[in-house]
């Protein structure tokens, strides 16, 4: 089911009557039976959007359609959707079964259908073999996917999930996203997931959604992000490494970089940074950049060089290249510049130009 | 060498309480148990005519008083405490949801706790007032007569009933702020999980915050059973030295009450073992229930609030 977003607005006020503009007039349409990443800094709104698509909290200005319904003011146990918490908040005092059977009872569904159904999404998720145990005596990769059970079993409309793996380790992140990802896919479920780390909604999502200070940034395909980043934000935020900035001009419609002309723009001068991706780099004999290599790391394929910003020496920038070449530490090197792993920003604005 | 020291310090520290402890609990406990082994212990001269078993239980047993303070409370226990625990987690349930005047209410609810419990006794005895009281005169209201609760000739049932609104009222102070507290304990996404679940109100009541407040309910449970089992003050705040309404006197003694009885007549031979006798019977009975107590909630408590 598609959900849409209009105009949506949260205003967090406390007693002292200082405002908190925590979601400010979000526009999003998301895409029925995608898997979509709320993508953003802490404190950039993301979980709030969530909670308000889950009616948990109401939206100070705006609506939330799911389909053609406007449900903005209906309350969450009526929206049909599922719900995993940060930190699942599985009932302690209830047994794997009676959490997951727990939303059937309320909607009275027989006892027999609902176990059925229990262990049927129990089966999915991987957890068949628990279900007499208490939260307590899981593990927190199982107990993330009780509470997924749990959402799923009543059959939503949406899945609602927040920051689901940020409570695990690195290894059970690894293994539980992809979990994630085949759960999605298996039940065709909208699904809406938050997360700070860029690294695993790139991974699962097929869209997107990137926030900062409870703006959208941009909307669209991990990759398509990665290559086409709307702002200075976008392109920061996404990468790993992240993607290297100099501060740059524009005169006589050349990109400039200190002397060297890294490319050509009909933009107007104007100051300007300049973000190019680590793996944007070529070494060539010649260049227009011409820096010293400060340290040489070699991991598998890919030589990692970090370099002294020949603009300023306090400065240092991260090239990724091919392992074939032999550079060392000390020398100095002639880079060369992918035009389409290069983008120029305005400095004031942020702007992409 | 390092525990050595720490031990020694420990026992520094310890010194004041455990002075006091010594003093006021550990010798009358073990003074007890010894009384009650005496014959004829004469309080006054320090003087006992050898050892006895049993002999001063039975004295115990034959007081005409000790079936109607049996009676007495466990009547009061078995109805004030049952009563007064549900009335306070209701209570609490509601002042935990109410945002305006929460504070306020707060305060009006914990008052009891900080008034003394003979200055309560001595209005709620008004209250009940046959003449004058705010009950009678409420139950003219609805076109009822009305009723000697507490006054000359009071019956034991009126008398009882007009006692035990009063313990529950007491009672209740306590019992709201632990639950309270406990209630304010709970992770509010449980309650969050639930709603976006469907859940009913009623059901969210019985099958998350009773569960996850269950710890709270069976410790107030049991010391409510053993406070109410040591019911004395609130007799004697409502119906002073008596124990009853005017004309029906000693018809609301309670176990306590002979123990105190029994000390009032220390000068003769045998009163103070007596008395012993009556604190160590009354021991055994609390120790009991609260053994049954204990038996009876093992399955029904859930020691997991905080996730672990």
């Amino acid at each position: 089911m598609e959900i849409r977003l209009e105009n949506l607005t949260k205003v967090f006020t406390n007693k002292k009557t200082t405002n908190t503009l925590a979601v400010d007039q979000l526009d999003v349409t998301i895409p029925s039976g995608k898997l979509i990443g709320l993508l953003g800094p802490s404190g950039c709104g993301k979980s709030t959007t969530l909670y308000m698509i889950s009616g948990l909290l109401k939206p100070t200005e705006g609506s939330i359609y799911f389909g053609d319904d406007d449900v903005t003011t209906v309350p969450p146990e009526e929206r049909g959707i599922g719900l995993v918490f940060q930190n699942y908040a599985l009932y302690p005092h209830m047994t794997v079964l009676q959490n997951i059977m727990f939303p059937l009872e309320n909607l009275k569904v027989p006892k027999e259908e609902a176990m059925e159904r229990a262990q049927k999404i129990a089966d999915l998720v991987g957890i068949g073999e628990l279900m007499s145990r208490k939260p307590a005596q899981l593990s927190g990769g199982q107990q993330q996917r009780v509470a997924i059970a749990r959402a799923l079993v009543k059959e939503p409309r949406v899945l609602l999930l927040d920051e689901p793996l940020s409570n695990l380790d690195a290894r059970l992140r690894l293994q539980t996203r992809e979990e994630i990802r085949r759960i999605q896919r298996e039940t065709g479920i909208t699904t809406i997931f938050v997360t700070h780390d860029q690294e695993e909604a790139m991974s699962i999502s097929d869209e997107i959604i990137l926030m900062d200070f409870g703006v959208k940034q941009q909307m669209g395909a991990p990759q398509n992000v990665y290559d086409e980043p709307a702002n200075l934000f976008a392109a920061k935020f996404l990468g790993t490494p992240p993607i290297n900035l100099f501060d740059g001009k524009i005169s006589a419609k050349k990109i400039k970089l200190g002397q060297s002309v890294l490319g050509e723009t009909k933009e107007s001068p104007k100051d300007i940074v300049i973000g190019i991706r680590p793996e944007g780099f070529i070494v060539q004999k010649e260049g227009p950049i011409q820096a010293d290599v400060e340290f040489v790391e070699t991991i598998g394929r890919d030589t990692t060089l970090i370099m002294i910003d020949p603009t300023d020496e306090t400065k240092r920038f991260r090239a990724i290249v091919d392992s074939d070449h032999k550079i060392e530490a000390g020398q100095s090197i002639a880079l060369n510049i992918k035009p389409h792993k290069m983008y120029i920003f305005n400095q004031q604005t942020g702007e992409r130009l | 060498m390092l525990e050595d020291k720490s031990n020694v310090k420990a026992w520094f520290y310890l010194a004041p309480a455990l002075f006091l402890l010594t003093i006021f609990i550990f010798y009358p406990i073990f003074n007890a148990l010894f009384l009650v082994f005496l014959r004829d212990y004469n309080y006054l001269q320090g003087t006992w005519e050898g050892f006895t078993l049993f002999e001063n239980f039975l004295y115990v047993f034959r007081n005409q008083n000790f079936t109607q303070a049996l009676t007495n409370t466990m009547i009061i226990t078995f109805v004030s405490v049952p009563i007064s625990v549900i009335i306070a987690l209701l209570i609490s349930v509601w002042l935990n949801s109410v945002l305006k005047l929460r504070g306020f209410f707060q305060t009006i609810f914990f008052l009891p706790y900080v008034t003394n419990a003979i200055a309560i006794g001595m209005a709620f005895a008004f209250l009940f007032n046959q003449n004058y009281g705010l009950i009678n005169t409420m139950l003219g209201w609805v076109g009822l007569n009305p009723v000697n609760w507490v006054g000359l000739g009071a019956t034991w049932g009126n008398a009882m009933f007009s006692l035990l609104v009063y313990v529950v009222w007491a009672s209740l102070a306590f019992k709201i702020m632990v639950f309270l507290s406990g209630l304010q304990n709970i992770d509010k996404q449980y309650y969050d999980a639930a709603r976006v679940d469907s859940t009913k109100r009623y059901r969210i009541f019985r099958r998350i915050t009773i569960p996850l407040l269950s710890p709270m309910i069976f410790y107030i449970t049991i010391t409510s059973f053993i406070g109410a089992f040591k019911a004395y003050t609130q007799v004697i705040g409502m119906f002073g030295v008596r124990l009853g309404p005017p004309g029906n006197d000693k018809s609301l003694i309670t176990i306590v009450a002979l123990v105190y009885d029994a000390l009032d007549r220390s000068g003769v031979p045998g009163a103070l073992s007596e008395a012993a006798a009556t604190a160590i019977v009354l021991f055994l009975i609390t120790l009991v229930f609260t053994l049954i107590n204990m038996q009876v909630s093992k399955n029904r408590v859930h020691y997991s609030g905080g996730g672990k």
